[in-house]
């Protein structure tokens, strides 16, 4: 009897080659004792080789390994995503790393597993995957978010973190269970051709339960609490991880699982996720205005994000799905480079992180104060940045779907959002600066940086030459 | 005769119990166990299921995969409640509170 055929294999390869990559990883760490700029090339390497792979599986269109992963198409697309946030914060954790004095090379390994189980996640084909990504990706979480294990903060971070996000997972496992009772399997594919046993009441406890572990993941009020505390916590370039590659990979699976139920047109299930939405956008844009700490102000900013991408799944519809991809693409480019400057510019001691060390920068570091302008223009949403057009596809699909009133909270609340976004810029540009000592800047990341603001202005005025791709993905 | 419905009760109780700890423990160890509780009372309903629906293995096998898990969360739990204690001297989740602004 055959397990696997071989077309399994190669559809499955840039997995493949990240695990591959990841043990790989683990074996340098314990070969060699300072390794790591080997540690740290041999991951760029191999992510990049999983980008080859990817877009060589893109054409693919199959599911592998008897219907547990999802080949080609949608799972390829997120997986580049996924790798080419890993090779940014590769780029943006070399230097940052050692200014903090944190630079140890499990840290790459990490990340590397981390992303192995983003993929996993976004190409489920089975509830089961859905989870073992999520744990995969969690668990590195946990252990990066406790980096700074000195100080207090980052062991604040990694507990909560931790305890929050493990209570979350018990509630996703057993709306697992539940699902598998009443459906008899734990396949998506399969669940969604047999929608009898829908109206029973363990099968809505099961999918509530999923939509609660679901919303912990991408942080979306009620269940927000931990996402504050981490982002503040955690090292920089581990928050921009998180707050991307995280949010990314739990949206993909948030699709894949919910556009079954969604896909009936369920009047309940859209009001719940509504409501959702419109709290989240609310709160996060209502908080981030009270916050003199940057990273926890972008922590808001995360939380207000989440909310519109879900206006996007509330809305049910192919355009808001499309828009939910498109506008994580944009999202997450803006993160990073926010957080890669602020990683930059950031100083030794975890100082230089409120507003008003902001001041002056634009006269004192020019190109880092018009790449952070750029980045914060982008997630008000000015246009022509992409972040203009990500927030139109979703209120577009939400007028679309008769939830016009979700829709004009998201723009009221984008602009209460302007005022925390360009305080920065104010300060940065209008503001003396009270410090004058030098601040290096580091070439590596500062080149990443630079490619992911050409990223978030070529799909802000060509959003068509992703969004073609997109709308073929679903 | 213990029908499924005996194991369904057990394990809602198990649940509601493992909620009710991580919501009323103040004790970092406390809560975890509390989080075991939960994904245990989970694996019961996937084992229960998995016999009593005549659905194959496929119950049993995803309680491996969820025993497997907890446990390496269970192992990066107590490195991270050690360093708690290293650092603050208490594992009580609400004296770990120095992240505000």
């Amino acid at each position: 009897m055959e397990f696997f055929s071989k077309a399994d294999l190669i559809g499955t390869l840039p997995l493949l080659v990240v695990f591959g990559c990841s043990l790989l990883l683990l074996l340098l760490d314990a070969l060699f004792k300072d390794a790591k700029k080997l540690v740290f090339s041999v991951g760029i390497i191999g992510m990049l080789t999983a980008i080859g792979c990817s877009l060589y599986t893109f054409p693919l269109s199959a599911t592998a390994f008897s219907d547990m992963v999802l080949v080609g198409g949608y799972a390829s697309f997120f997986n580049i995503l996924f790798l080419t946030i890993g090779i940014i914060v590769f780029l943006l954790s070399y230097s940052y790393l050692e200014k903090q004095h944190y630079h140890l090379k499990e840290f790459y390994t990490l990340i590397v597993i981390s992303i192995s189980g983003m993929m996993l996640m976004a190409s489920s084909a089975d509830l089961i995957i859905i989870f073992l990504g999520i744990e995969i990706m969690s668990v590195c979480f946990y252990v990066l978010a406790g980096y700074k294990r000195i100080k207090v903060e980052g062991n604040e971070a990694a507990l909560k973190y931790f305890l929050l996000g493990a209570f979350a997972t018990g509630f996703l496992l057993y709306g697992i269970a539940l699902i598998y009772g009443t459906m008899g399997t734990t396949n998506l594919i399969r669940i969604s051709q047999n929608f009898d046993a829908f109206s029973h009441p363990l099968y809505l406890a099961g999918w509530g339960l999923l939509l609660i572990g679901f919303s912990f993941k991408i942080a979306a009020v009620p269940f927000h609490m931990w996402a504050p505390d981490v982002y503040e916590g955690s090292l920089t370039t581990v928050t921009a991880l998180m707050s991307t590659g995280g949010k990314a990979a739990a949206f993909s699976s948030f699709i894949l699982a919910f556009s079954i139920p969604l896909s009936m047109h369920n009047e309940k299930l859209m009001m719940v996720i509504a409501i959702l939405s419109a709290a989240s956008m609310l709160i996060g844009n209502v908080f981030g205005l009270a916050q003199k700490n940057i990273k926890r102000m972008l922590a808001y900013s995360s939380i207000a994000h989440a909310g519109y991408m879900l206006v996007g799944l509330a809305s049910g519809t192919k355009l808001g799905m499309d828009g939910i991809i498109f506008y994580l693409i944009s999202y997450s480019l803006t993160n990073l480079g926010a957080f890669g400057i602020i990683s930059i510019f950031e100083k030794e001691n975890g100082g230089n992180l409120s507003y008003e060390d902001y001041a002056g920068l634009g006269s004192r570091k020019p190109i880092l104060a018009a790449l952070l302008s750029l980045c914060m223009f982008s997630l008000v949403g000015i246009p022509p940045f992409a972040g203009f057009i990500g927030k139109y596809y979703l209120f577009a699909s939400a007028v679309q779907s008769n939830l016009t009133w979700l829709a004009i909270i998201g723009v009221m609340t984008s602009l209460v959002s302007t005022y925390y976004y360009l305080r920065i810029v104010v300060y940065m540009y209008f503001r003396e600066s009270q410090q004058s000592e030098l601040i290096f800047v580091p070439s590596l990341a500062l080149a990443s940086v630079v490619l992911v603001s050409i990223g978030i202005f070529i799909f802000g005025i060509f959003p068509s030459l992703i969004l073609n791709v997109i709308q073929n993905l679903l | 005769m213990i029908t499924l419905h005996h194991f369904l009760f057990v394990s809602i109780i198990l649940f509601g119990l493992g909620v009710y700890a991580v919501l009323t423990r103040r004790n970092a160890v406390m809560v975890l166990m509390g989080i075991e509780l939960i994904l245990n009372a989970a694996n019961l309903n996937f084992v229960a299921f998995s016999r009593y629906g005549g659905l194959k293995l496929d119950g049993q096998m995803f309680a491996l995969f969820v025993i497997i898990l907890a446990a390496a969360e269970a192992a990066v739990a107590l490195a991270i409640i050690l360093n708690i204690y290293q650092r603050f001297n208490t594992i009580n989740v609400d004296d770990v509170d120095t992240l505000k602004e």
